[in-house]
């Protein structure tokens, strides 16, 4: 990476001398920069994504036609299961950090986060947890194949693969933790003076809400993984019957992070989104103060909510009348943040750069999927939906053309200030058009296939199914092929381009705008002045 | 090559090839069925859950037509192409954030209060006539008509199984109700209210019949308990599946119910219990009213075996 000083657009940020960084490899594994080490989570992530999409295209193959082609059930099920691990823990989780850790301090004017040696360690578990999952594909038995949910009974019956996935599970759960304890720390500490809460850009925002979300949740997984075990190699009956346990329990306990955790996917893109809008709309962010109470309402609420993914499990009528209300419930705050970002592009000025094309897209199919989410919450209506392609539609539509298509939106916003150029728009409007289309293909007929009665994690399916099943298979392929263009065009972007000016997009308003592009290997090593602050705060 | 052209040619090899895909390397399924909604079913209860999620269908599409509405409104209407200025004073309006989370409850009302009576109707399993216990267990079902001592095992067919090997080079499409077939499927009365009671034997398994609107799980160690009542005139077989993953064979061990008049299915039940317990002494005509407890058997309920 490029790291060159401009003196004419320098503002008056820092003095440092030593802006360059080390060379050669062991930069990478000591860096205790935050820049540095959002590169690193972003790259991982971008690997993973790949890994887990590629599993993707895999289960799809299988799915093309009735009837088994290419792999045996079992091996089927650990494609499912690996693939939901790889894209929750290895590529959506860490692309959130990522772009926090490059971010955070940017936007609040901190020289770095708070504890810099504990992100870099933060990073470099995940590299470790990974592959030690992806090595159960190897060893006697196979890779995990009892759902990334990991119920017992049915996960006890894993083989060797079964410690090293609790075990990888762990790390990933210790770097959540800690990076999320650095966040709070970077955010409530570091803000430079004249940062009030209510003055940070509502990606920090999101991002704060989501670490306390992670700190309240990731040990209870740890928890539940940590009794699978014990259950399986010390005599414990926690989940057994037999014993006294009770398997339902450890549903109860996953959730219970579970719900939460899906949250934890999707505020940072919200933030994402409450930052894309307002400068390609040259328009402040509407409803600001609302926008957070609706985050802070959201959060609140994923922990009142877990038992509407155990509705057919057996549990008296008062919790699922229960479950049923609070679930419906979250479509109120949820419902407001939209509304409030049509209202941000409402009598603005709008233009359709790649960052805008993918935020608008999630607008759109991110509500189809709260739509099926709030047909969901129904709990009659779930005892036909429950474990069918249509639950399978509705989370990909929240993650895919939600949480991954913010992701990039992110990517495509913030690129020029990391790289210090800007990017073959072209070729970024290519990738967004064929992902959209692609991704409709994909995953809009699993509704239909969920609604007709096709069960999920199946590796072969009934002949009436198989219209449907191909057309998503080749939404898959397509999605699939398009995904290449993306890490075409950033490496192409950081080899070289037209130079980005430190504003990059008309209505930026930010801190991080009033810095360089690339931004300096250390910044914000004096305070941003309150001018800078008022420039860049709208509200 | 401009990257512009690349990525022209990019598309056309992609298209291209995957419509090469669907034309050449393989037939179009023989059953085509687009199927777009769930069934209606066979029961009140059925209709209900349907009528329900018909209910919840058009209200999305109602808001998604508003709501979508104005988005593409707002996307049309102030480009920057088109010349719109930006009216940077317009960032906040109580008002409007009170009318848009007003309304909304409003609107959630209006849902939960149907939704809150079809669940509880779906919950009232008193008055059954006759109980059947269903285990589930890896792969397959067990069915046992309580009081008659009358059991069957419900697997896969013979010829599902032997298509669905992998590489079996049996085409799917020539084996009838491929991967939706039994050997033995669960007979059961219509118009008669049948209470299950349903648990496993080793891992969580789901029995569900979409014609039913009934899921439940089975789980290992405790009961669950369902229930429906069958359209009288809604004789004949009905198929579902497991749903709750159980291992390598989960997608293999289906569901077939065959429904037959109170009167032919207690001819089968007497017919049965001669079959399997030859001394037996010979069971009343018609299945006996149990008195179902009212209470709900819920999952602390531990059972043997």
């Amino acid at each position: 990476m490029a790291y060159t000083e401009h003196a004419a657009d320098h503002a008056h940020t820092d003095h440092d001398h030593h802006d360059h960084p080390p060379s050669g490899l062991w930069r990478w594994v000591s860096t205790t920069n935050h820049k540095d080490i959002g590169t690193l989570y972003l790259i991982f992530a971008g690997v993973m994504f790949f890994v887990g999409g590629a599993m993707a295209m895999a289960i799809r193959l299988e799915l093309f036609k009735p009837g088994l082609q290419f792999f045996d059930p079992a091996f089927f099920n650990s494609l499912t299961t690996v693939h939901a691990l790889a894209m929750i823990f290895g590529a959506v989780m860490p692309a959130w950090v990522g772009l926090a850790n490059w971010m955070i301090p940017l936007q609040i004017g901190a020289p770095d986060m708070a504890l810099p040696r504990m992100n870099n360690f933060s990073f470099w578990l995940l590299p470790f947890a990974f592959t030690l999952l992806l090595i159960g594909f190897f060893v006697p038995g196979g890779a995990p194949a009892g759902g990334w949910t990991l119920y017992p009974p049915l996960v006890l019956q894993g083989g060797d693969s079964f410690p090293m996935a609790i075990f990888a599970i762990h790390l990933m759960g210790a770097s959540s933790i800690m990076g999320a304890i650095n966040v709070i720390v970077t955010i409530m500490n570091m803000r430079a003076p004249g940062m009030t809460l209510l003055r940070m850009p509502l990606f920090v925002w999101t991002w704060l809400i989501t670490a306390y979300l992670l700190i309240l949740v990731m040990p209870v997984l740890a928890g539940a993984v940590t009794m699978l075990l014990t259950d399986h190699f010390f005599g414990t009956s926690f989940f057994s019957a037999s014993g006294g346990g009770d398997p339902v329990m450890f549903q109860h306990i996953f959730w219970f992070f579970g719900h939460p955790e899906v949250y934890i996917l999707i505020l940072p893109a919200f933030g994402i989104v409450s930052e894309v809008i307002p400068t390609f709309s040259r328009k402040p962010l509407f409803g600001y103060e609302a926008m957070v109470y609706a985050t802070a309402s959201i959060a609140f609420l994923s922990f009142i909510v877990w038992a509407h993914h155990m509705f057919t499990v057996g549990m008296p009528l008062a919790g699922e009348m229960f479950f049923m209300l609070s679930t419906m419930l979250i479509s109120i705050p949820t419902g407001v943040k939209v509304f409030n970002w049509v209202s941000t592009m409402w009598r603005g000025s709008l233009t359709f750069e790649p960052p805008m094309l993918f935020a608008l897209s999630f607008l759109f199919l991110f509500s189809i999927g709260g739509f099926s989410g709030l047909m969901l919450a129904i709990a009659p209506a779930d005892f036909q939906y429950q474990d069918t392609y249509f639950v399978v539609a509705h989370f990909h539509y929240v993650l895919v053309p939600g949480a991954i298509f913010a992701i990039m939106a992110g990517v495509y916003y913030w690129l020029p200030k990391w790289t210090g150029h800007m990017y073959d728009m072209t070729l970024g409007k290519w990738h967004f058009w064929l992902s959209t289309i692609f991704v409709n293909v994909l995953f809009f007929p699993q509704h239909f296939l969920g609604l007709a009665g096709m069960p999920r994690r199946i590796p072969d399916y009934a002949t009436q199914f198989a219209d449907w099943n191909m057309v998503s298979s080749l939404g898959g392929f397509g999605f699939g092929l398009s995904q290449l263009l993306f890490p075409y065009l950033i490496w192409k972007c950081i080899r070289g381009g037209e130079r980005a000016t430190g504003q990059v997009w008309e209505g930026a308003h930010g801190l991080e705008w009033e810095l360089p592009s690339p931004a300096p290997y250390h910044t914000w090593q004096e305070a941003p002045t309150v001018a800078q602050i008022a420039h860049g705060a709208e509200h | 090559m401009t990257m512009k052209k690349l990525g022209l040619l990019f598309t056309r090899i992609s298209v291209g090839s995957m419509s090469a895909a669907v034309l050449a390397l393989l037939p179009l399924p023989a059953h085509a069925a687009w199927t777009l909604n769930m069934t209606p079913g066979i029961s009140e209860i059925s209709r209900k859950v349907y009528s329900l999620h018909m209910l919840m269908y058009w209200w999305c599409v109602a808001i998604a037509v508003v709501v979508f509405g104005w988005m593409i409104y707002s996307i049309v209407r102030f480009r920057k192409s088109q010349g719109a200025v930006p009216d940077t004073k317009l960032v906040h309006s109580t008002k409007a954030e009170i009318i848009w989370t007003v309304l909304p409850v409003l609107i959630l009302i209006g849902m939960a209060v149907p939704a809150t009576r079809t669940l509880i109707d779906t919950d009232d399993a008193t008055g059954t006539e006759l109980t059947i216990r269903v285990t589930g267990y890896q792969w397959k079902w067990g069915y046992q008509y309580v009081g008659s001592g009358v059991t069957l095992f419900s697997t896969l067919d013979r010829d599902s199984n032997a298509a669905r090997q992998l590489g079996s080079g049996i085409d799917p499409n020539s084996v009838p109700n491929y991967l939706l077939n039994v050997d033995n499927p669960l007979v059961v009365p219509a118009g008669t209210k049948v209470r299950l009671l349903l648990t496993a034997q080793d891992v969580i398994h789901s029995w569900w019949v979409p014609a039913l609107a009934i899921k439940k799980d089975a789980i290992p160690g405790f009961l669950n308990e369902a229930w429906f009542k069958i359209d009288t005139d809604k004789t004949g077989l009905y198929r579902g599946q497991c749903a709750e993953l159980c291992g390598r064979d989960h997608g293999f061990m289906p569901i077939v119910i065959d429904v037959r008049s109170k009167a032919d299915f207690a001819d089968w039940l007497r017919t049965q219990r001669a079959l399997q317990q030859p001394a037996a002494p010979a069971v009343p005509a018609a299945p006996a009213a149990a008195t179902a407890p009212t209470a709900q058997v819920t999952t602390s309920t531990p059972v043997a075996g």
